[in-house]
Formats: structure tokens, sequence, C-alpha cells
């Protein structure tokens, strides 16, 4: 029955790896899916043959839990895809949630059962690894999908106070510190307060972790919330002496890595920086002083100049995403391609609110594929472009950061929308972006402001004349 | 030296082999990066969502605490809960990926 049960194990880790490969190019990425499932359906059925022969009970309740699980993931499924960072995020707390409560039942079984070798070290080292990532992935998960989903009682600016990191840092160390007892002496009499503990300390950080992060880091923030999530299960695999959970888990962990880099490589951050500091870590200036004076312009005459244009680059940005205003951006894009002109979208890499979110929320508009254009290639087309239509982006096209090396966001990766002959940029307020930074993009000679929400500033802008 | 292993985990399959998982960890982290290396940017929600789903693996985890006979009442709690944590990510980890997924084909159906 072992043998069946491993066998199977092994086709379900195949099939995982199958899954992400096909995953990572378009034309395959449905029959990732397909595998995923088949890889799942595997590991589930492999794992009950064997408990059902192993003496298993409690069947009744697994299947209620089972039932329940689907009924609360089905309509998880069917959110607004403006929501599917939220969604995602609270998976990951699900996913935390799971690991830590396994790892809490095994070590108190372990305990319970008095004998040390139920307990090696090793198994109580990835238990403690296994709990630590688990919890702090839950509370760090939930309070990232609350401010994803902009709960009231939640500040959406990042929160901060002087030593924070030096706290952070110490109730880290502190949790390792009682890992550490644990893994030394797991059977010692302290053992269930110890874990106790460490489960309360790593709930804590997981908030203290998240709390410093404001709305715009959230791409970065959630893909290493998906790393921890990922690394929590191959921990609980090497504590359960499961293979196929270490694989699985060690997937999901450096594909999590893999997009955590891609988003630091997009901001010009180092992984550090974005851990530990500067997250919004701007300095309180009195005022960002302004380097001229907005110009307006009428969305008329915007409409007009676009109308003449050859080419129009549109640039979304994560306002587009707060204001829905992607199918009003859909009904622009009609309006101009019936007139004859080029219309094609630049898409930063850490547009929207999770990684490759504006292509997802673009898609749902039916805005064909071939017009979504990457960073490098809409660069080398942006001199040519007639007009350059900014959507509630901001520093991701803020030349700052090409030319002024005082600028927080020197170095990072931009879309050269001041390349463009005339630039329009939509904005909600006239006070600087999310991140208090100055955008010498928007009082350049050539540009012109609209100021107003993104969806009835575009909606305005779609009107047939 | 065969440890008194409990009758009631099916894992069992002889002593525990940590450095065999350490080395399996490893080369699957590396399986993994180079599988992901090359996504497309159009895919990074997507794979996201269906990492999450993967990640649910866990459930292979709750089932075993949940099933295990003659355990304290606490404990197949604890397990249950698990298991309706992974099975919740499960469905909706694998259907929003592919939901996404088709707004992509569908566009693709539609350009020339």
């Amino acid at each position: 029955m072992n043998a069946c049960v491993q066998g199977l194990y092994l086709v379900a880790a195949g099939l995982f790896i199958l899954s992400l490969r096909w995953m990572s190019d378009p034309a395959t990425a449905r029959r990732g899916v397909t595998a995923g499932v088949a890889a799942m359906t595997l590991a589930v059925v492999g794992t009950l043959a064997g408990l059902t022969a192993g003496g298993g009970t409690h069947f009744a309740w697994i299947l209620a839990a089972c039932a329940a699980g689907a009924a609360a993931g089905y309509p998880l499924a069917q959110v607004p895809l403006t929501a599917v960072p939220q969604r995602t995020a609270l998976s990951h707390a699900f996913g935390g949630l799971a690991a830590g409560l396994v790892g809490a039942a095994e070590y108190g079984l372990g305990f319970g059962r008095g004998d040390p070798a139920a307990l090696p070290s090793f198994t109580v080292l990835a238990l403690v690894t296994e709990v630590l990532l688990g919890c702090l992935t839950f509370t760090g998960s939930l309070l990232a999908a609350a401010k994803l989903q902009e709960v009231r009682w939640l500040p959406q600016r990042p929160l901060t106070w002087p030593g924070q990191n030096v706290l952070n840092l110490g109730l880290l160390a502190l949790a390792l510190g009682l890992g550490g007892a644990l893994v030394l002496s797991p059977m010692a009499p302290w053992g269930p307060a110890c874990f106790l503990g460490l489960v309360l300390l790593a709930l804590l950080f997981g908030v203290l972790f998240i709390l410093p992060i404001g709305g715009a880091d959230m791409p970065t923030v959630i893909s290493i919330l998906n790393a921890f999530a990922g690394l929590s299960a191959a921990a609980m695999g090497l504590a359960l002496d499961n293979r196929l959970l270490v694989v699985a888990g060690a997937l999901d962990g450096s594909s999590g890595l893999i997009l955590s880099v891609l988003m630091c490589r997009a901001m010009n951050r180092s992984f550090t920086h974005v851990l530990f500091g500067a997250f919004g870590r701007l300095p309180p200036s009195g005022g960002p002083a302004p380097a001229g004076s907005y110009r307006e312009d009428t969305v008329d005459s915007a409409r007009q100049a676009m109308l003449e244009a050859g080419l129009v680059v549109i640039v979304p940005g994560y306002g587009m995403a707060v204001a829905q205003a992607q199918h009003r951006v859909r009904e622009l894009y009609d309006l101009l391609r019936r007139q004859g002109v080029t219309v094609k979208f630049a898409i930063h890499p850490v547009a929207g609110r999770m990684p490759g979110h504006m292509n997802v929320l673009l898609a749902e508009a039916e805005i064909p594929c071939e017009d979504l254009v990457e960073l490098e290639e809409i660069n080398r087309d942006l001199p040519q472009a007639d007009v350059a239509l900014v959507i509630g982006a901001n520093d991701v096209v803020n030349p700052a950061a090409r030319t002024d090396p005082g600028s927080p966001i020197f170095g990072m990766p931009i879309i050269d929308a001041d390349r463009a002959r005339l630039i329009y940029v939509i904005k909600r307020s006239r006070r600087p972006g999310f991140a208090g930074i100055e955008n010498p993009l928007h009082f350049l000679d050539k540009t012109f402001m609209l100021f107003g929400d993104a969806k009835t500033v575009v909606g305005e802008l779609a009107r047939q004349a | 030296m065969p440890t008194a292993a409990p009758p009631d985990l099916p894992a069992a399959h002889g002593a525990p082999d940590p450095w065999g998982a350490g080395f399996v960890f490893m080369l699957a982290t590396f399986v993994g990066l180079m599988a992901i290396q090359r996504v497309s940017r159009l895919l990074h929600t997507p794979l996201m969502s269906l990492t999450n789903a993967i990640s649910a693996i866990a459930v292979v985890g709750a089932l075993i605490v949940a099933a295990g006979p003659g355990r304290p009442p606490w404990i197949t709690a604890l397990g249950l809960l698990a298991v309706f944590c992974s099975t919740t990510n499960i469905v909706s980890g694998f259907l929003i990926t592919d939901r996404m997924l088709k707004l992509f084909r569908k566009r693709d159906g539609a350009s020339p």
C-alpha cells in the first residue's frame, strides 16, 4: 500500500513541475492548470487511500471540512478581477494558517506521546520553521488583504515609528531564540509554553512586518508572502517526512522568489531595502517644492489631439486599477482605433496592485494581447508617439528616476512618457502621488493635466464628439 | 535504529531521512527556479494564483493530522480546520487561474 501511495506522490510531483513549466508560456498556460489539478487530485487520492488502509478515522468530518472549503473557495474564485490581489493575499493567509495549525498539532502530538524519539531535533527544527513562517504569513497576509481592500479602519499610508526595525528584528530574534530552545530540548516541561510563545510572536511579527508597507509596494510584498506560504508547506514536508510536500512547497517558494526579484528589479530596490525599511520612509519635507505650476486642458481638446494623432501610447497605473476605469479605457481605445489611430499600452512590471495585474485588468476589458507592450519595447516607440496618455500612473513615468540622483526612485526603470510629443496626465488630485514624490513630468511645457476621477475623465474622453 | 513509529502515521516508511529530504528540497527549488525563470509578464498574476493552489498541497499534512485515530479532539479539530483552509485554496486557486487564462485566450481568438 505504501508503495502505491508513494508512486502516486511521485507522479503528482512530476505533474506539479510540468504545471509550472507550462504556466510560464501563454500558449501552454491552460494545460498547466490541468496538470496542477491532476497532480492535486492524485495527491489527495493517494493520501486518503493510505489513511484508509492505515486505520484512519473521522472521514465524515473530513468530508464535511472539504465541502465547507469548496463552498468557501468557489465564491472566492468569482470576485471581480480588480479584487484579485485581495483574494490572493487572503489565500496566502489561508495557506499560512493551514501550515501553522498542522505544525502546532504535530508538536502537540509528539509532546503528548512523551517519547523523545517522536520528536527528533530535525523534526522540531522543521516544525519551528513551518509554524514561524505559517503564522507570520497568516497575519501578514490578512493585513495585506485588508490594506488592498482599503478597509476603513486601516490607514493606507505606511505606518512608521522610531525604532521600528529594531523592534521588529528584536521580536524576530526572540522568536528564533524560542525556536532554538525547542530544537535543543523539545521534551522539556516548558516546551508547550515555549511553542505557544513562538506562535504568538510570529503572529505579532506578521502584523508589524506589513504595517510600514504602503499600497504602492504591494506587488513585492504579495510575492514575498507567496514565497513564505510555499516555504512553510515545504517545511511541513520536512517535518512529516513527506517528499511531495517538500517538492510542491519548494516549487511555490521558488516561484514567489522569482516574482519578488522581478518586482524588486522593476523598482530598483534591493531585497533588504524592501524588507527592512525605506518603504515610504521619505523625509517629511515641508510640502514638496513644486517645480512649476500645473497646466490644465479641457477634455475636448485632449480628445481632439488624440484623434489627430498617428500613435497614442496609454500608460495605465495604480490609479486606473483603483478607479476601475478599464472598461472606459476600452471605449477610448475603440474610438481612436475607428479613426485610424494606432493605440498601444505601456505596461510597467509593477503597474497595478500585484505582479501582472494590469495585464489581467486590460484583458478583461478585451484589449488585444499584442497592444499590451512591455517597458523596454514601448520606450523605443515613445519618441515617435504623438500623444502619451498617463492614467493614474505616477512614479513609473517620473523622469527624475532617470535624471535626478537625489530622487528616492533614481535608477528605477521607467516608461519614457516624457519623450512623446504631447503628454496628457489624468490625475485624481493636485497633491503629489502615493509615495509623495514630486513628478517633473507634470510641469513640462508639453504636458497638460486632466484632473478628476480616472473613470469619469476617460469616459468623457471616449464620448463621441 | 527503528524508532517506535506509531502505527497511525501513514508516512512511516522506515526511519525519517532528513538529509534525503533536504536534497529533495534543494533540487526542487532549482527545478522551480528554472521552470519559471522565463515566465511571460502577461502571466504573473495567473502564475501566482496557480502556485497558491499548489501550495495548498498542505492538505496532505492536514489530512494526515485530521484522520489519525485515537488522538485528542483538539488535534483533530486543528487538522480539520487546516483541511478546510487548504481546500478553500485548492478550489479558488485553480478556478480563478482558469478564469483569467480564459480571458487571455478569448482575446487571442478575437484578434486577427
